[in-house]
């Protein structure tokens, strides 16, 4: 039920926005994170953005599991 | 799909599964709280992978499940009155409850009406001027936000025919009940993670502090699972309870402090009714009273039979996480994801319905 999906935000009018979901366009509500940007990837929840993703601590966790997976 | 695809490279994950074997000595059973982490863990296998040491439980995240016969009864009598639509998400449409279900209620011609969001609720009053809509309001805090937002945007376009039944619930509440309950013994806990993108990761000090119990919060990928893992198991081997985040791309400690606004705005505190748990204060979201004139229960009356619950259905102690579904007779048996007695076999991600499709239940 809390399932969330990213989505990266094309076009915005007040708070409402036109979203891409890996290919499918469709309009959802950025009211909960109104300083969302287009061009910013949001976590999709019930048609609700519910967070920004933070693409700076994406490509850390992926560098963190990289180096986990290489020391013992 | 960027942001998803990263984090199921297999050779990143079995080398973290590797690591996790080399690092974890004492036993540990850890507890995911939330349904979309059952999921996950099943559908990638990872029970089968982690070593013999480490005990996996399923807890009571999954808002269909855990919602009490009486209230699913409520909404169901509520979809009885005259004049009225009975918007909700799909999960909840096939759940029995005392008596009946949404889905044999719109067979006997009641209007109900699967949304994907509760703002689809607004349009659908907007088109039916002579009705009521009542959006049968279930989740928790990741849910929670959007009802509120939605409410609100009823407020400002002045839409007056549009009400919710609140059965919000929410996790550090249900978490520290089952805790003191002392029927599971736990060692470390997986925090749902996209509750945690609203309510942060600070509400959960509690678990370290009190209990010393390991707390991590984790994305929904198998590598973010793994992760989680082993972060559980550092703490774990260590002795150093704390809480700490694995999903940092979708979650900041304080939490989204918008959502959380809005939520305070419409919503407060309230106890509630938990499926198998029974009432827990303080568990629950209710309407504040400036906000009644959009809440269901304060504007129809309706007149309830005692609630009951199916004979031999251990949905209750299964969310309560002292059985699993291969503990219950009915499962795979009388009770199957195509006739279910329970909610635990109906929501994609119950339990018995995880278990059912990616369990290997024959061989255990």
């Amino acid at each position: 039920m809390c399932l969330a999906i990213p989505a990266m935000i094309k076009s915005i009018d007040g708070y409402q926005a036109e979203a891409d979901i890996g290919g499918v366009t469709r309009q959802i509500s950025i009211q909960l994170t109104p300083e969302a940007k287009v061009g910013d990837y949001i976590l999709l929840h019930t048609g609700y953005s519910i967070n920004i993703i933070d693409e700076a601590e994406a490509e850390e966790t992926l560098r963190l599991l990289k180096e986990l997976s290489e020391v013992s | 799909m960027k942001f998803i695809d990263e984090y199921r490279d297999p050779e990143l994950g079995k080398r973290l599964i590797e690591r996790i074997h080399r690092h974890s000595n004492n036993s540990a059973r850890l507890m995911e709280f939330c349904g979309g982490h059952t999921v996950s863990i099943f559908k990638h296998g990872i029970r089968q992978l982690l070593p013999k040491n480490i005990e996996m439980l399923s807890g009571p995240g999954c808002p269909v499940c855990v919602t009490a016969n009486a209230d699913l009864d409520k909404a169901i009598a509520l979809a009885h009155l005259p004049n009225v639509i009975i918007t909700s998400f799909g999960d909840m449409i096939r759940v029995p409850g005392s008596y009946s279900s949404l889905q044999l209620a719109k067979a006997e011609g009641c209007d109900i009406r699967v949304v994907y969001s509760a703002q689809d609720s607004l349009s659908i009053a907007q088109d039916n001027p002579d009705k009521s809509v009542i959006f049968i309001g279930i989740g928790f805090e990741t849910t929670a936000p959007t009802v509120a937002a939605t409410i609100l945007q009823a407020e400002q376009e002045g839409i007056n025919n549009f009400y919710v039944l609140s059965l919000h619930k929410l996790c550090p509440p249900i978490m520290k009940a089952i805790l003191d309950m002392g029927e599971v013994r736990l060692n470390g806990i997986i925090c749902p993670g996209h509750v945690s993108a609203v309510i942060g990761s600070y509400p959960y000090q509690f678990i370290p502090d009190k209990y010393n119990i390991a707390c991590v919060v984790s994305g929904f990928e198998p590598l973010d699972i793994l992760l989680c893992v082993d972060m559980l198991v550092d703490q774990i081997e260590t002795g150093h309870y704390k809480v700490e985040i694995a999903y940092r791309r979708g979650v900041k400690p304080e939490g989204n402090q918008q959502a959380l606004r809005l939520m305070d705005t419409v919503f407060e505190v309230a106890e509630a009714d938990w499926r198998g748990i029974g009432v827990v204060p303080e568990s629950g979201l209710r309407l504040k009273k400036s906000y009644q004139p959009f809440d269901a229960e304060a504007k129809f009356e309706i007149s309830m039979k005692p609630s009951r619950e199916a004979k031999g259905c251990l949905c209750g102690s299964i969310l309560r996480g002292i059985n699993t579904p291969l503990d219950c007779k009915l499962f795979g048996k009388k009770c199957t994801p195509e006739h279910p007695v329970g909610p635990c076999m109906v929501s994609s991600e119950g339990s018995c319905a995880t278990y059912y499709h990616y369990g290997d239940y024959y061989g255990g």
